[in-house]
């Protein structure tokens, strides 16, 4: 069995909200462990407060952790001011819009990113390896999509570039933090087509973070289900879809808007309010909402239960198959 | 030699712009041609500008354009040979207030944190000095208040409003993605400041310059109106000074006031008049649309 | 058959750009019935937004209504002035936006702004106002607590049924939704289309719902159009677009959508992207994206041909209705 290439443990990440005097503090990511294989995508699923950008922003090196560690390719990830090593998880940002300086030209991110992480290349090398990666994410002619600045190109294709510039550290996993969900309907299936195509063709692994199960399914191997911080449910994808564990997900599928399902009356009394997150007590912190809820689920955090080899989920009626 | 291509290619740009907004290259015109005035001012004075020879209180005629001041000076001669100082404070105090609004501004807003509060905090105490009588007992003081103390005094004081300014800008682009991405890819913090966190407020940095420079303009002609500074040298400010000390405006020498006001607002104007093509230089969504030599098509989303 | 309340005639939009002329929308018609609950689906740039303002009278230049009429109850609200166009707001029509955050001023509290609305259309006494207030927010489940909060007090989520609340204050017919879920979590989403669901059958309204994301009011409109481009390609009963789309926009529209259900599938999308609106092409605006173009489609715009209640803007599926 070979070592995962990303394993996360225990990762925590916890804010000072307030102000001076105030003793609030918000668990953004509490006790988080998963892990990535060698050519997998994991979707790492979850809405507002679930702490799924903390952990990007963790993982590009922005926030240090509060606790936990985090290794990568058998490493343990320790000095992120170190320069090189940030190029290791490079991240595409969710934001088409943002993610470019409006005032360089579009490929300027791409050619910098060459140049910081392949020494060896002279400016005539690292011009055509950029077009070679533009060309790979869909951007053809590469050359001409050099001499662009950000507002002359679409959303699809600056979201493509995000891609192009993460590939140029020739890494071996790219963390996404919801790449597609500003983009189009029409334009979405082909950027995800083109995250498929990385993991095939160049091996590459993936941590998709985003909040639409129906792109996770198309997309991911695994996927991790957070909630408040915490993950509630894990599992190969086909597995969780089928028959979600966890009373959270299996919320989240009934509300998935899809046309081609008819709506279900699971949830509909569920407003949506977003988690308890600031100093939250002990127990269950999806308790509040869950339909299932009893007493016991009140005194202390679920344990995993384990369902099958490959999922796993945080219910105390959870049961293994 | 490489820089020097670039930065000629940098001023070819820049001049591409200006040819293209008129308003821009009206406020370059007037620039250009007060700084050749005060380049060459001999070129254009007629006759000495201190020379108290002709007739007091001359009106407007051929031979003296603007007419003579009460002690028989050309007004025209004053009026060129009064812009090379006027135009060099501009131009000076505008650059070095710039230079300490943009160091302690964004710095500041970068930097956050304790830094961020005692950089602020240093800026608001300066900013809230008055300026004019500060200025007045500084140049008081000192013994032969000679020009470089000007210039000090006039940076010293004139760049707090600025580092306000552009700390709140940089404050507002701290958090763009593009600056975490820029991080994220390994670039240092002195890279991200200078290359990707400055280029986007180059409109913004370029008009708290020309901003200062008409600060330096109004302030030094105020602090020379009322006697400080050399009241002997050759400028617009002390021009007004010794109007006002002969009553030129109730005596019929009119233009021995109106003039140096004239030319303060003209420098004023083309100051102002230059910022609207450094908007589009900041912001290139602004700039018209780029057609592609190739395929003749609007270079738009495609 | 009752006439219908809102009747949207040749309606033609366009912004004045350095360019030239943007037409954002192009000969749009369709009528709404009392109570109706009409979806305008399409993708930026489409132009729904554009006309939601359009028909609400809220556009400003460099946005022009260069054509057209949007008749409500009769009255073409196109020529109305402004003072006379103040007497329907609110009262008959009002306006729910994309982001309550964005719309709620963030310094005053609920009630104010509550307040606000009912004494800028009508002449209540404070104490209806404060009943009415509470009353609306009962109706979205809201507890009366929250009109002393501020907006950034609430979550999402009761921000925009706040702002449903408001759209209700004075029991209009008509009230007019930009995008008002796109900027909430799945589980707020159907919450909220269903708060508007159950409020439509006991109020009565009509809803005109803009959004990208069609798949949120699949279950809950009764008529779809679809938009592209500044025209309406498709209009017809919600099932009936999704589950049999004639018009290939839609089709490809439809086929973008992966599921949670059946086998899975590789997509496609619709590679390609909108047409210039200051210099369209002179045919139908789909045709170079669209994989059954033909000669004529270049050539020749398509009009919207009505079929037993149902639209579509498209040179092939005529040709097949006449063969």
């Amino acid at each position: 069995m070979t070592e995962p290439l990303l394993q996360i443990q225990g990762l925590s990440r916890s804010f000072h909200v307030g102000g001076f005097r105030s003793r609030g503090v918000l668990h953004a990511v509490d006790e988080v462990n998963f892990d990535v294989n060698a050519g997998e995508i994991v979707a790492l699923v979850g809405e507002s407060g679930s702490g799924k950008s903390t952990i990007a922003r963790v993982l590009a090196g922005i926030y240090r952790p509060s606790n936990g560690s985090i290794i990568f390719e058998g490493r343990p990830l320790t000095n992120r001011s170190n320069r090189s090593a940030r190029g290791q998880m490079p991240m595409v940002f969710q934001d088409p819009f943002g993610s470019f300086n409006p005032v360089l030209r579009a490929a300027h991110g791409l050619l910098r990113s060459l140049a910081l992480h392949c020494p060896e290349l002279n400016a005539a090398q690292r011009k055509n390896e950029a077009v070679r990666l533009l060309e790979k994410v869909g951007l053809s002619p590469g050359a001409d999509v050099l001499t662009r600045y950000p507002h002359e190109l679409s959303g699809g294709q600056r979201q493509r570039l995000g891609f192009a510039q993460a590939l140029s550290s020739h890494p071996s996993l790219i963390v996404a933090d919801e790449p597609v969900s500003m983009l189009d309907v029409s334009i979405r299936i082909g950027l995800l087509n083109v995250m498929k195509e990385l993991r095939d063709d160049e091996g590459v692994s993936m941590l998709y973070i985003t909040h639409d199960l129906a792109s996770a399914r198309y997309v991911a191997d695994r996927m991790v289900v957070l909630y408040a911080g915490m993950i509630v449910e894990e599992g190969r994808i086909d597995e969780v879809i089928r028959s979600p564990q966890h009373p959270y997900t299996r919320l989240l599928m009934a509300t998935a808007p899809d046309p081609r399902l008819a709506p279900s009356d699971l949830g509909s009394d569920d407003l949506g309010e977003p988690p308890k997150v600031i100093n939250p007590g002990p127990g269950c912190r999806f308790a509040p909402r869950c339909p299932l809820v009893s007493e016991r689920c009140l005194v202390a955090t679920p344990a995993m239960v384990q369902i099958t080899p490959t999922q796993r989920a945080a219910c105390i009626e959870a049961k293994a198959e | 030699m490489k820089s020097f291509a670039k930065a000629w290619a940098i001023l070819g740009h820049v001049l591409h712009f200006i040819r293209r907004d008129k308003k821009a290259a009206v406020g370059a015109a007037i620039l250009f041609l007060l700084l050749v005035v005060s380049v060459f001012p001999s070129w254009f004075m007629p006759d000495n500008p201190s020379a108290e020879v002709f007739t007091p209180g001359f009106g407007v005629s051929w031979s003296h354009l603007l007419g003579t001041t009460s002690y028989g000076q050309d007004i025209f001669s004053q009026l060129i040979a009064g812009t090379r100082q006027s135009v060099t404070i501009a131009l000076l105090v505008g650059f070095f207030s710039t230079v300490l609004s943009v160091v302690i501004g964004i710095s500041a807003a970068y930097l956050g944190g304790w830094a961020d509060n005692s950089l602020s905090m240093f800026t608001d105490v300066v900013l809230v000095i008055p300026t004019f009588p500060l200025i007045i007992v500084i140049t008081s003081y000192v013994r032969n208040a000679g020009f470089w103390l000007l210039i000090f005094v006039l940076v010293m004081t004139g760049w707090s409003y600025g580092a306000r300014q552009l700390r709140v800008q940089a404050l507002s682009l701290r958090n763009r993605d593009y600056l975490l991405a820029a991080r994220a890819r390994g670039e240092s913090s002195l890279y991200v400041i200078f290359f990707e966190l400055i280029p986007p407020m180059t409109s913004l940095i370029v008009a708290n310059f020309l901003g200062a420079a008409l600060y330096a303009v109004l302030t030094a002609a105020g602090l020379q109106f009322v006697g400080l500074g050399n009241i002997q040298a050759q400028s617009w400010g002390t021009m007004l000074y010794w109007a006002q000390n002969n009553a030129a405006l109730g005596t019929g020498m009119a233009l021995w006031a109106l003039a140096p006001g004239a030319a303060i607002a003209l420098l004023g104007t083309a100051f102002a008049l230059l910022n609207y093509a450094f908007d589009e230089i900041g912001n290139p969504a602004l700039r018209p649309v780029r057609v592609d030599s190739k395929t003749k098509k609007r270079m738009v989303r495609s | 058959m009752n006439a219908p309340i809102l009747s949207v005639r040749n309606l033609t939009v366009e912004y004045t750009t350095p360019a030239g002329a943007a037409r954002a929308i192009n000969d749009v018609s369709f009528d709404l019935a009392e109570g109706e609950f009409l979806a305008i689906v399409g993708e930026s740039g489409c132009g729904k937004s554009t006309l939601l303002f359009a028909i609400a009278q809220l556009l400003s230049y460099p946005a022009e209504t260069v054509a057209g009429s949007v008749f409500f109850k009769g009255v073409d609200l196109v020529s109305l002035s402004a003072e006379d166009l103040r007497r329907h707001r609110w009262r008959d029509i009002s306006v729910v936006m994309q982001s309550a955050m964005n719309a709620f001023n963030p310094i005053l509290t609920i009630e104010a702004q509550l307040a606000d609305a009912c004494r800028a259309h009508t002449d209540w006494n404070g104490k209806k106002i404060a009943a009415r207030s509470a009353e609306v927010l009962g109706m979205v489940a809201i507890d009366a607590v929250h009109l002393k909060s501020y907006p950034f007090q609430l979550s999402g989520g009761m921000r925009q049924r706040a702002m449903i609340a408001m759209a209700l204050l004075l029991e209009p017919k008509l009230v007019i939704m930009d995008e008002p879920t796109s900027a909430l979590d799945v589980v707020a989403q159907r919450s909220l289309m269903r708060q508007v669901q159950t409020l439509r059958h006991e109020l009565g309204f009509a809803v005109l719902f803009v959004t990208h994301d069609m798949s949120v009011v699949s279950h809950f409109s009764d008529r779809l159009a679809v938009m592209y481009a500044g025209e309406v390609v498709e209009l017809g009963a919600t099932r009936g677009v999704f589950d049999h789309p004639q018009h290939p926009y839609s089709q490809g529209l439809m086929d973008a959508f992966p599921s949670l259900v059946g086998d899975y599938r590789q997509l496609t999308g619709i590679p390609g992207a909108p047409p210039s609106l200051i210099a369209p092409p002179p045919g139908c605006h789909f045709a170079d994206r669209c994989p059954c173009v033909f000669d004529e489609c270049r050539v020749t715009k398509p009009d919207l041909i009505d079929k037993d209640g149902y639209e579509v803007r498209c040179h092939l599926v005529h040709r097949k209705a006449n063969s």
